[in-house]
């Protein structure tokens, strides 16, 4: 039963912070997409269309087994882990938010530069805020992904709820009653992600 | 498609950007510098890390481990896309006995992350006595089952998208139900949805590499295998990067394929309403 809690300590952990990463990072690379400066535009499309067709298991491979020979500040596992999934997630959301800004219409980017506003206030104060509200939908199924994801990171050694499974066959006990454990708490835990994106859908319903 | 954020620059503008433009590129560059110096320095680019990729025995595994990897992807593309149109059928069935366990099985399949789902296949399943699994099947299968509900989602959003009309106009000349999904509705879903499946099929692609922890023969286990030669180095670096290579290649190929499917059918008239599209794009970042 430890082995649970600490289990998914560790999931909660690793989910909790690549989100708030992701979603910064994401929103970062989401406007450099769509920013009136070429070398922006370029960097962003650059860094998603390589990191969104690189397996996940490949970008924490290289965090986890790769950049400790690198001769770098050492860091342990679970940063490494939150890195190599923030930077992947961030790609997603980045797509997410550009296709929510597309939504937005065209007027609304239009009475905010007729009215004077740079590109940057347009965007804080005008696009991003109703774009956030029309992506909750994917935004959360792109967090669902990301719970989901955070297993991967026990093939490499963190101790999260993934991991019970080896410690369990190292005790004995039967391989399948533990996974079948770990799948049902995924299967909550995405019920309460969906539960949270109903609650935030109809609290900031665009009316539009 | 966004330049109505921002007005056409002028000519101050314009050296602006000129300048930040070269400021980024200056950053971008210092940090694959840095990278680079990082990675020259700790000695990844020497000759001795990089020799064993050298010898034809081990570029004939790396090729023997791609050619697994693309096998366990074809096998699991073809099932998934199978199941995923029984799942999306008969999810719309008419039937309750049909539908609420379809309904059932995909959700429970798309919540359970994928890993734990090869890894129950695989060390699960014999503890109860199922025998015969191999790393394989247990790859495929897993494959099979995650991707086979996403894709289920995608057929059955592409099916809802169409206009109500299709349906009718199909039962309307006397078309029993088999028929009207058969001939009508899911000839016209299928070509809508097609990005959508296209991109899934990078998924089922990039998913591959997590049968390595099930220790499935594929490109990254060989990479971790040869990257742990100690005798060469341990090119654990530049083992990844191999890999890297060979991932990111072959999902843009298949991206590629992808951008051009979409280009010819968006020729077709048949798809002329934005509908169908507006759907595949929500559930494209789902289905990731």
């Amino acid at each position: 039963m430890d082995l649970f809690v600490t289990g998914f300590k560790n999931t909660l952990i690793l989910f909790f912070f690549s989100a708030i990463a992701a979603l910064i990072l994401g929103t970062i690379v989401g406007a450099m997409r769509v920013s009136p400066v070429p070398a922006a535009r370029a960097t962003g499309t650059l860094y998603v269309n390589v990191v969104r067709n690189t397996p996940l298991t490949l970008v924490l491979f290289f965090f986890a087994l790769g950049y400790p020979k690198l001769g770098l500040p050492p860091i342990d596992f679970i940063t490494a882990a939150i890195i190599g999934l923030s930077l992947y997630t961030a790609t997603y959301i980045a797509e997410t938010l550009r296709s929510g800004i597309n939504t937005v219409p065209l007027g609304q980017a239009e009475a905010a530069r007729a009215i004077g506003l740079t590109f940057g206030q347009t965007l804080t104060l005008v696009v991003l805020p109703q774009a956030f509200r029309s992506v909750i939908p994917p935004l959360f199924s792109v967090l669902i992904a990301l719970l989901k994801n955070t297993t991967v990171a026990a093939g490499f050694s963190v101790a999260e709820a993934g991991a019970i499974r080896a410690n369990l066959s190292e005790r004995g006990e039967p391989a399948l009653v533990g996974l079948l454990w770990v799948a049902l708490v995924f299967i909550v835990l995405v019920a309460g992600l969906s539960l949270l994106q109903r609650y935030f859908e109809n609290k900031w319903r665009v009316a539009r | 498609m966004t330049s109505v954020l921002f007005d056409a620059p002028g000519p101050k503008a314009k050296t602006r950007y000129f300048a930040i433009g070269v400021l980024a590129t200056l950053v971008v560059l210092g940090i694959l510098a840095f990278i680079i110096i990082r990675l020259v320095e700790s000695g990844q680019f020497t000759a001795a890390k990089w020799q064993i990729f050298t010898f034809p025995l081990v570029q004939r595994t790396i090729l023997e481990a791609t050619v697994a990897t693309l096998s366990a992807f074809a096998t699991a593309a073809v099932l998934s896309l199978i199941v995923g149109v029984i799942l999306a059928v008969g999810k719309l069935s008419d039937h309750k006995w049909v539908s609420v366990p379809c309904y059932w099985f995909v959700e429970l399949f798309r919540a359970v992350p994928l890993l734990i789902l090869m890894m129950i296949i695989y060390y699960g399943l014999p503890t109860v006595g199922i025998q015969g699994i191999t790393p394989f099947t247990a790859v495929v299968a897993g494959l099979t089952l995650y991707n086979g509900s996403v894709l289920a989602e995608a057929f059955r959003a592409g099916i809802e998208s169409l206009p109500k009309g299709q349906r009718e106009a199909g039962m309307a000349i006397g078309l029993r139900k088999s028929g009207v999904m058969m001939h009508i509705l899911f000839p016209q879903a299928s070509r809508a949805m097609l990005p959508v499946i296209i991109s899934q099929l990078v998924v089922i692609l990039k998913d591959t590499a997590l049968g390595f922890i099930v220790t499935y023969n594929e490109v990254l286990f060989q990479a971790k295998y040869f990257g742990s030669q100690a005798q060469y180095g341990s090119p654990i670096v530049p083992a990844a990067m191999v890999a890297a290579v060979i991932y990111v290649g072959l999902c843009l190929i298949l991206a590629g394929i992808a951008k051009y499917v979409e280009k010819r059918l968006s020729h077709s008239k048949k798809l002329a309403g934005g509908g169908a599209t507006a759907v595949a794009e929500k559930v494209n970042i789902e289905s990731q």
